[in-house]
Parts: structure tokens; C-alpha cells; sequence
């Protein structure tokens, strides 16, 4: 298992060493750039500051159509992920509207509530996209890119927001827009340019910098348990290892005699 | 319980001879642990706990998974990230049972290729292999019914495609189909029997499992010479064995843990990597998948499935021969089913008087093309069903059926085995000492307490 973990040590650091340069098709037909998330590899942990720059990107940006039903407003102060102090995750949700379960009308969201589904009937939800739109399958369907290169859905969700070639297509009274992620025509229009939004730390809000932290905000909102996940990969990995010692030292122990009649017979 | 002579329980204090008097369950578990065992089995003996212990996980991971749950069309993609999400270690759960499954298969995989190997499936051990079929085929129920349970993309179509199976049966298919459904189409009906029978069939698997285990303890373990161990006297039998307990206890429960720590890594930092992503996509009936692709486990028998394309000679000579009852879809249904009804099958089309491939010089070729096979089946059946892929299973399958209907039948009469040795004695004795000469001086030596 020592082996695993150097594989998974060795893709993270192919992933971080490859940065943005390649740029690799994940599975079929779209073409993905595989980014550098922070997230990637048996080490990786999601980047607090990206996150809280994601979550921006999506409530200016995406909220407007899509939803994130799956997530709550409470889980935006994990420590291990968007770590938003309690009172700005409070009046974070204040200023979204939340039908209530019990009086079924409308009124400011709380911390237990979840996040508003897709404001447009057709925009999907994005609680779980950066799971779904995982490049798993890709090349011959034998995962070489994700095991590798580990590039997942965070990967497409960046190229796919990078994606558009300006090309615009008329059909049936809709225009549908050329993306190189999808491989062909979406129907939603392209989002972002310089400056869209202003960050709060400074970062320059290039479409690169905003396509790469909603990328990685919506990892999260997938996955947000992850940190904890790999934290007791390494407890369990190490604890299996030492009884898997010990148990070999008392096996061996054990048939020495057995082994050793048998040789002297 | 075995017929191998070995020492029997004894009740000593009076505590324990009124109760063996009354229900000998001590004697029983000692008989059990104490089995005479062959004492040159390899490590790829060691699959059948790591089975047992596969078996025990999935049923306590699957019990709490439960208590969380909510097996309802509307309610269970949201209730299976509510475990995701807000149960305290829910996401390890979840990620331990589905990868569990996988573990599982694997393990099933290299259970069923080891007896396939040294002709564990011989007399006097038929039942036991039966059983063991028995089982794998309830596992490949409980795994398929389980993976309809989050009611995502791929549990939605792949229920779709897999109870479509059944209505491809000439005149009652359709039938068949809406009973299994529940109705005429998968929805919550589906989704209800399909969680009660995943919560009942691993307890069926269970009940089974006992049995393999008695048939084999009855019989005795079959072993990679494939020699019986000599049943004349006590004596000469603890020559050729041990107890289960402790050398093989230990030697399995370290094999165990190193399998552990693998999947555990697994679990831990790719647990998604096995899954289809589809599957994150809550289940929509409007909305058909790209490609519908099964579990990797089911894969191989997934390409025979859609192997037989309605252009295949066979197909057309089976379609006319039956006046066209057989249709395409219908043989593949049937060269699937067939596919496991050969192994089924195995200990009556192996004709070789000897048991162990390890003295069949022929068979051992075709047995280890019969594993590239399998794999690359495996392959097949997750690329899409068109061009040089159907082909590729096409002769993937031919060779499936090739290897138990016409070659393992014939290596009986053509082959020449060379002779195994006398005893278990014998070939422990090489072995250890062909292992001593390989690693050099003997090391230094242990001392025995």
C-alpha cells in the first residue's frame, strides 16, 4: 500500500508540476484543461481564501439561474472549507429568500436552511456538477486522466466557463453557443469577462482566476467533507500498515518451526 | 465434522459437560476452528476470509446506512447526500459500502479463478463450488439492486436496461419485466422492492455462505497439489495438515489487513474513482445517459450480452432454427445467462483425471488466456457497442465458451499431466525448501517457545 500512496503522492505532484500547461481531453469529445487545484492529491486541501472567492463568483454569477439545494448556509463556516465566520454566514443567508417547510411561504434563509434550487426551471442544480461532470472514464474508458493527472469535474467546470468560441448558432428560435468543453452547442451563454466582479482580497478577477474558484467552490459543494476524508486515509493507512507488520512478524514466528521441520526432514 | 481424523472436542469442567450435554455449540465452533488443514495452501487461498470479511462490512455498513435512508423516488438522491452531508461520518460509510461492493467482486473474482485453477470444483467438492455459484449470483443481485438504491442516472437506466433483459423472453418477458418493476415502467415501486430484497439477499448470502463452508470442511480443503490429504490414521493426516487455528487464522487475518490498507486508501482518497459520475445526477426519466454502463463487475458479462448482434451467424442460424422466436436481443440474454451457466457447469466439462493445473501443462495456456479474457470482456463491455468493440467481444466470448464447452472437455483426453506428488507432505516439504535455496543461507533461526 506503500505503493498506492506514492502513486497518489506522484499524481498529485504531476498534477501540481503539469500545472495548466497540457491540456488533456477528458474522455468524450470536449477538450479539458487540467488545471492545478489545491484540492488534488492524497495531500490536498481546498484554498479558504479561492473558496470564499467562489462562492462570490456564485452568488453574483450563477445563483442568478442555477441553485445549490444540497448545500446550507451553515456548512459555509466549516473550518475545513469556505470558514466564513458565523455572523457573515448569517447574514449571508439573510439576504436569500427560502420557502419555509412548515408555513410554506417565503422568508430570509437561516444558517439550517439550504441553499435556493435553480432560479431557471432549465439550469441545473450545482449542489453535486463537479462530481458529475467528472472526466473519469477517459482515455478507452480506463480513468488514466482522473488516476493520473487527477483531473475531475473541477477541471471541466473551469474549461467549460473558458470554454466559448464566440460562435453562435439560431435553431428552432433559440441560439445555442459553441463551447470546446461540452465538444459542441450549449445552450447557456458564455458568462464571464475581465472584471466581472471585484474580489475582496485583490485578486485580479480575470475569467481564468473566476472559472478556477467557482471551480473550486462548487468541489466543495460537492464534496465538502473531503479534508476529513483524507485525514482518515492517512490514520487508517498507517494503522492497517502497522498491524499488518506486526501480523507478519507473528505469522512468520509462528510457522518457523513448522518450516523449519520440514526443511531439516 | 470433517473426515479427516483429527482430536474432537472434549468437555473438561462440569459447567462445560452440562452444557455440551444440553447443546454442543462449544464443541461445535472448536470443530470448526480446529479443521485439518492442508498445510501447503498458497496466498491465493487467502480470498475466502477477505470474502467473509467483505460480507460482514457491507451488512453493518448497510444497516446503519439504513437508519438514514430514505427509500422513497423523491426523497432518496436528497437523503443519500443528507448522509453525505450531516450524518457524523456518513461520508464514510456511504463510501466504504459502495466501494465494499467492489471489494467484493474482486475478491469473488480471484476466489472463483483460484478454483478454477487447481480444480477446486472436482469431486468430491461439486456442491461446494455449486454453492458458491449460488452465491455469486446473489451477489450479483444484492450489488445490482443496491446500485438502483440512490435513484440516480445510472440507477434509473441501468434498472431500466437490466429488467428489460427479461422482457426480451419470448411471449411471458413482458410480464416478467412489470412484475420485477412492480409496474409498467421503473418508479417508487421499483425502488421499494428493490431495498427490501438488498436489505434481505446478503442474509441469504449468508445462510449460503455456512453452507460452502460446512460442504468444504466436510470434504476438506482442496490444495494447490490437488492431492487428498491421507485419511488412514490421525497420525498420517496431521503429516499432511494443521489446524485452522492459529496457522492459518493468522496467515489469513494478515493477508486481510494488507488488503485493507489498500482499500482503505482507496476509500479514502479515490472513492468515486470505481463509480459512474452519471450517477451523481438525481434520476430522470426524460433524460437517457450517453451510454448506460453497468458496475465494473458486471462488465464481462454486460459484452456477451451485446456480443450477439443480429448479424452474427449464429444469431441468424439460432433466429431461423426457431422461427424466429430467438431474436438478437433475446440470445444475447440467453449467451449471457449461459456465460455462468458453463462455470456452473465446470466440474462436469473438465474431464482431466488430474485436479491441480499446476500438472496440466496445456490447460495452465488456456486457463490464463481465459483471465486476459475476462479482462479485456471487462474492457469491452464499458467501451459503447460499436464498431471493432463489438467484435473484440464478439471473440471475447467465443472464447468464454470456447474454453468450458470444447477445450476444458477435450485437455482431458489430449493433454499428458505430469505427475503431482504423493502426498501434501511431500509438496510442503519442496516447497519450503525451494523457498529456503532461493533466499539464500537459512536465516537465522527463530527460537521456538
Amino acid at each position: 500500500m506503500t505503493i498506492m500512496i506514492r502513486k497518489l503522492a506522484l499524481s498529485a505532484l504531476t498534477a501540481l508540476t503539469l500545472g495548466s500547461a497540457p491540456a488533456l481531453a477528458a474522455g468524450e469529445g470536449g477538450h479539458i484543461e487540467d488545471f492545478a487545484f489545491s484540492f488534488e492529491g492524497p495531500f490536498g486541501t481546498y484554498d479558504r481564501a479561492q473558496l470564499q472567492r467562489g462562492l462570490q463568483v456564485y452568488t453574483e454569477v450563477c445563483s442568478a439561474c442555477h441553485g445549490l439545494h444540497l448545500v446550507t448556509f451553515r456548512s459555509l463556516t466549516d473550518e475545513t472549507g469556505p470558514g466564513l465566520d458565523p455572523d457573515v454566514m448569517r447574514a449571508y443567508a439573510g439576504t436569500m429568500q427560502v420557502q419555509d417547510a412548515t408555513t410554506g411561504e417565503y422568508r430570509a434563509a437561516g444558517g439550517p436552511d439550504h441553499f435556493p434550487t435553480s432560479a431557471m426551471e432549465t439550469a441545473p442544480d450545482l449542489s453535486l456538477m463537479a462530481k458529475a461532470r467528472a472526466g473519469f472514464h477517459g482515455p478507452y474508458g480506463l480513468g488514466i486522466n482522473q488516476l493520473i493527472h487527477g483531473m475531475g469535474g473541477a477541471e471541466y467546470i473551469a474549461s467549460f466557463l473558458l470554454g466559448f468560441t464566440g460562435e453562435e448558432t439560431e435553431q428552432g428560435g433559440a441560439i445555442f453557443y459553441e463551447n470546446t468543453a461540452f465538444g459542441g452547442n450549449v445552450s447557456m451563454p458564455p458568462q464571464l469577462e475581465e472584471g466581472l466582479v471585484t474580489y475582496s482580497d485583490g485578486t485580479e478577477a480575470t475569467p481564468e482566476q473566476m472559472a478556477q474558484d467557482v471551480a473550486a467552490f462548487l468541489m466543495w459543494s460537492a464534496e465538502p467533507h473531503m479534508t476529513q476524508r483524507k485525514m482518515w486515509g492517512f490514520v487508517g493507512v498507517i494503522f492497517l500498515t502497522l498491524l499488518a507488520s506486526l501480523l507478519y512478524l507473528t505469522n512468520k514466528r509462528l510457522w518457523a518451526p513448522i518450516k523449519d521441520a520440514a526443511k531439516h526432514s | 465434522m470433517s473426515g479427516i481424523p483429527h482430536d474432537h472436542y472434549e468437555p473438561k469442567t462440569g459447567v462445560e459437560k452440562w452444557l455440551h450435554r444440553r447443546l454442543p455449540i462449544v464443541g461445535l465452533i472448536y470443530d470448526t476452528l480446529m479443521i485439518p488443514t492442508p498445510k501447503n495452501l498458497n496466498w491465493w487461498w487467502i480470498w475466502g476470509i477477505v470474502l467473509a470479511f467483505c460480507l460482514v462490512l457491507q451488512i453493518v455498513t448497510g444497516i446503519v446506512l439504513v437508519m438514514h435512508y430514505t427509500p422513497e423516488a423523491t426523497m432518496a438522491f436528497a437523503s443519500v447526500e443528507h448522509i453525505m452531508r450531516d450524518v457524523n461520518g456518513g461520508y464514510m460509510l456511504r463510501y466504504l459500502h459502495a466501494n465494499g461492493a467492489s471489494l467484493f467482486f474482486f475478491a469473488v473474482y480471484i476466489h472463483i479463478f483460484r478454483g478454477l485453477y487447481y480444480g477446486s470444483y472436482k469431486t468430491p467438492r461439486e456442491v461446494t463450488w455449486i454453492i458458491g455459484m449460488l452465491i455469486y449470483l446473489a451477489m450479483m443481485a444484492t450489488g445490482f439492486m443496491g446500485y438502483v438504491l440512490p435513484w440516480g442516472q445510472m440507477s434509473f437506466w441501468g434498472a431500466t436496461v437490466i429488467t428489460g433483459l427479461f422482457g426480451a423472453i419470448p411471449g411471458i418477458g413482458p410480464i416478467i419485466q412489470e412484475w420485477l418493476l412492480g409496474g409498467p415502467a421503473v418508479g417508487n415501486y421499483t425502488l421499494n422492492r428493490f431495498f427490501s430484497l438488498h436489505y434481505l439477499l446478503p442474509f441469504v448470502i449468508a445462510g449460503l455462505v455456512i453452507l460452502h463452508i460446512w460442504a468444504f470442511h466436510h470434504t476438506g480443503n482442496n490444495n494447490p497439489s490437488g492431492v487428498e490429504v491421507r485419511r488412514g490414521s490421525k497420525e498420517e493426516a496431521e503429516k499432511d495438515t494443521l489446524p485452522f487455528w492459529p496457522y492459518f487464522v493468522i496467515k489469513d487475518l494478515f493477508a486481510l489487513v494488507v488488503v485493507l490498507a489498500v482499500f482503505w486508501a482507496i476509500v479514502a482518497f479515490m472513492p468515486n474513482f470505481l463509480g459512474h459520475p452519471d450517477n451523481y445526477i438525481i434520476a430522470n426519466p426524460l433524460a437517457t445517459p450517453a451510454h448506460i454502463v453497468p458496475e465494473w463487475y458486471f462488465l464481462p458479462f454486460y459484452a456477451i450480452l451485446r456480443a450477439f448482434t443480429a448479424d452474427v451467424w449464429v444469431v441468424i442460424a439460432a433466429n431461423w432454427l426457431s422461427f424466429g422466436i430467438i431474436d438478437a436481443k433475446f440470445f444475447g440474454v440467453l449467451a449471457m445467462f449461459g456465460a455462468i451457466a458453463v462455470m456452473v457447469l465446470t466440474p462436469w466439462l473438465d474431464t482431466s483425471s488430474v485436479r491441480s493445473g499446476r500438472y496440466r501443462p496445456m490447460f495452465k495456456s488456456f486457463f490464463w488466456l481465459l483471465v486476459v479474457d475476462f479482462v479485456v470482456l471487462m474492457w469491452a463491455g464499458a467501451m459503447p457497442a460499436e464498431g471493432i468493440y463489438t467484435n473484440i467481444a464478439l471473440i471475447g466470448a467465443a472464447y468464454w465458451f470456447g474454453y468450458f464447452l470444447v477445450i476444458l472437455p477435450l485437455l482431458g483426453v489430449l493433454e499428458r499431466p505430469t505427475t503431482p506428488p504423493a502426498t501434501i507432505e511431500q509438496d510442503f516439504k519442496a516447497k519450503v525448501k525451494a523457498h529456503a535455496k532461493k533466499s539464500g543461507p537459512a536465516p537465522e533461526k527463530i527460537p521456538a517457545e
